[in-house]
């Protein structure tokens, strides 16, 4: 079996899905503690299909797709988080909106170009094969700034996240930090998504944070264990798909669902 | 100069106002009571002491030294975070966070501060416990912690009696007195308890969406304003 992996990891397409596999969903836990306890877990859902109809009209137009999704999604961030904050949309129902409307977006331009199912599926459920040298510099680029931002303003990050009303009473600008957590989860999607496709990516955010809290009751210890698990969940997803060729996407959220399960009978036992 | 100078303030939501005209000045070492009826405007006029709202009109101005990232805060019944992962500790700490800049790691005097904070409310004990599985009277400490780590100078507290036993109340009143004698912090506390928050209380700021009064304690229970807000059964001068 061993030797196996060995062959598997020697090809330069599977080192490249190894690290950006890895730097991703190390960046997606991070980002994911924030969001998940800010009730903000679905903007990775809308944003995921924002996503997809960008790169849908990025084959359609021609052009490279992180051209046209980078932009398109960070703005999609940027107005789900407007809306959240404003009271006449629900927020759940603002990111139900936004995401239903990109998917069938995405469909329609999709179907009016003719020979596309096949790339179209490739998005859905994502590809190994996808993940070009590009991205891994992206993904290099990207989990370094979401580390900078969790190092050097993590008590910042903490208290936003905790109580926006008292963070921003003692000085803190609350805007900017959430601009940037939405910012850098935009990203962190766009990249992920080819390598997880559109409709699992989004659970890189919230699996991690969710399985973690399970178990531990303070805030550095839910941050520190989601961005170990992530990065095992990850690492243990892609060797099992290449083990028992499944699509990656599905093999590592399987593995993210297989680890809630386990830290949830965990804390069962603790509790009883 | 005065800590707080209130210039005919007016605040409001979307197409409503909330607060009108509201003039007062606040000096340092003032325990001020903030009374009225539900939806008077009490705890939108601290929001925006606190700098969480933006003003229609007038202004707030601070002086005797206080920046806006100093208030100490406690809101009115934070948003159910019951199942929020944070240590006490997390929570009190991060109310030494102040002003902007990185914070990398929080100073000896920040943790001497926080430890100090929570011995004066009697939830050292509680430091490694998860905030969201205390009792509401527990949080309110915790919070009440976290606020006093954030200023030396002004407290604002919005209701902070809410979810207390009798017992712990007369305490926490005790304590904010306290700190109000002795260290000269500046307290502005809204309070539905008129006759318990103005035992203590200096001055008291009366609000009908306009500002109904603002004076001494004593001015207060000659003015017809008491009678209407505590019922009028009340005897006290
Ligand atoms: N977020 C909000 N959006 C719109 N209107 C609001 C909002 N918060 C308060 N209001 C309105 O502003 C007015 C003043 O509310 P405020 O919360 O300041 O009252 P309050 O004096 O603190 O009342 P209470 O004693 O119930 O706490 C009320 O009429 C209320 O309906
Ligand atoms: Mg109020």
């Amino acid at each position: 079996m061993f030797d196996t992996l060995i062959e598997l990891f020697s090809y330069p397409f599977m080192q490249r899905a190894l690290i950006v596999g890895i730097l991703v969903s190390l960046s997606a836990a991070l980002l994911g503690v924030s969001l998940v306890l800010k009730r903000y877990s679905l903007i990775g859902d809308g944003l995921s299909h924002v996503g997809f109809a960008a790169m849908c009209i990025a084959l359609a137009l021609n052009l490279a797709p992180m051209i046209v999704s980078i932009p398109l999604v960070v703005v999609a961030a940027f107005l789900l988080l407007r809306l959240n904050d404003s009271s006449h949309i629900k927020g759940d129902a603002a990111i139900a909106l936004i995401s239903s409307t990109a998917l069938a977006l995405g469909v329609i331009v999709a179907s009016l170009r003719q020979g596309m199912n096949v790339d179209v599926s490739s998005y859905m459920f994502g590809s190994l094969l996808a993940v070009d040298t590009n991205d891994m510099y992206m993904s290099v680029a990207l989990s370094l700034l979401v580390l900078a931002l969790f190092v050097v303003f993590y008590h910042r990050i903490f208290a936003v996240t905790f109580d926006e009303q008292f963070a921003k009473a003692t000085g803190t600008n609350v805007n900017l930090y959430n601009m940037l957590i939405a910012l850098l989860t935009a990203i962190t999607i766009v990249i992920g998504m080819r390598m997880m496709g559109t409709l699992l990516i989004s659970s890189l955010i919230i699996f991690p944070a969710l399985t973690a809290m399970r178990v531990l009751r303070s805030f550095k210890g839910v941050v520190l264990c989601a961005a170990a698990l992530s990065m095992f969940c990850m690492i243990a997803g892609l060797v099992c798909s290449s083990l028992m060729s499944i699509p990656a996407g599905a093999s590592v959220v399987m593995v993210n669902a297989i680890m809630f399960g386990l830290f949830s009978l965990i804390s069962m036992i603790r509790k009883a | 100069m005065a800590l707080l100078t209130l210039n005919d303030v007016c605040m409001g939501y979307e197409h409503m106002l909330a607060v009108e005209h509201v003039t007062a000045v606040i000096d340092a070492g003032d325990y001020v009571a903030i009374v009225g009826e539900n939806g008077s405007g009490k705890s939108t006029l601290i929001k925006g002491i606190a700098g969480l709202m933006g003003l229609r009109s007038g202004s707030i101005k601070l002086g005797d030294g206080l920046k806006q990232g100093e208030i100490g805060y406690l809101p009115q019944q934070t948003r159910a975070q019951r199942d929020f992962p944070a240590s006490v500790m997390e929570v009190v700490l991060s109310g030494c966070l102040k002003g902007s800049g990185s914070s990398l790691f929080f100073s000896k005097q920040d943790k001497q501060r926080a430890q100090h904070e929570m011995q004066r409310l009697g939830i050292l004990p509680l430091k490694n416990h998860c905030y969201g599985e205390l009792s509401g009277g527990q949080q309110q400490r915790v919070l009440l912690a976290r606020a006093l780590c954030a200023t030396e100078k002004l407290l604002l507290l919005d209701e902070p009696m809410t979810g207390l036993d009798p017992a712990a109340t007369a305490e926490l009143y005790d304590q904010i007195r306290m700190l109000n004698r002795e260290r000269k912090v500046a307290v502005l506390m809204v309070s539905h308890d008129v006759g318990g928050a103005l035992r203590d209380a200096t001055k008291v700021l009366c609000m009908h969406q306009t500002m109904a009064f603002f004076g001494t304690v004593q001015d207060f229970y000659s003015s017809h304003y008491s009678d209407e807000l505590t019922g009028g059964d009340h005897h006290h001068v």
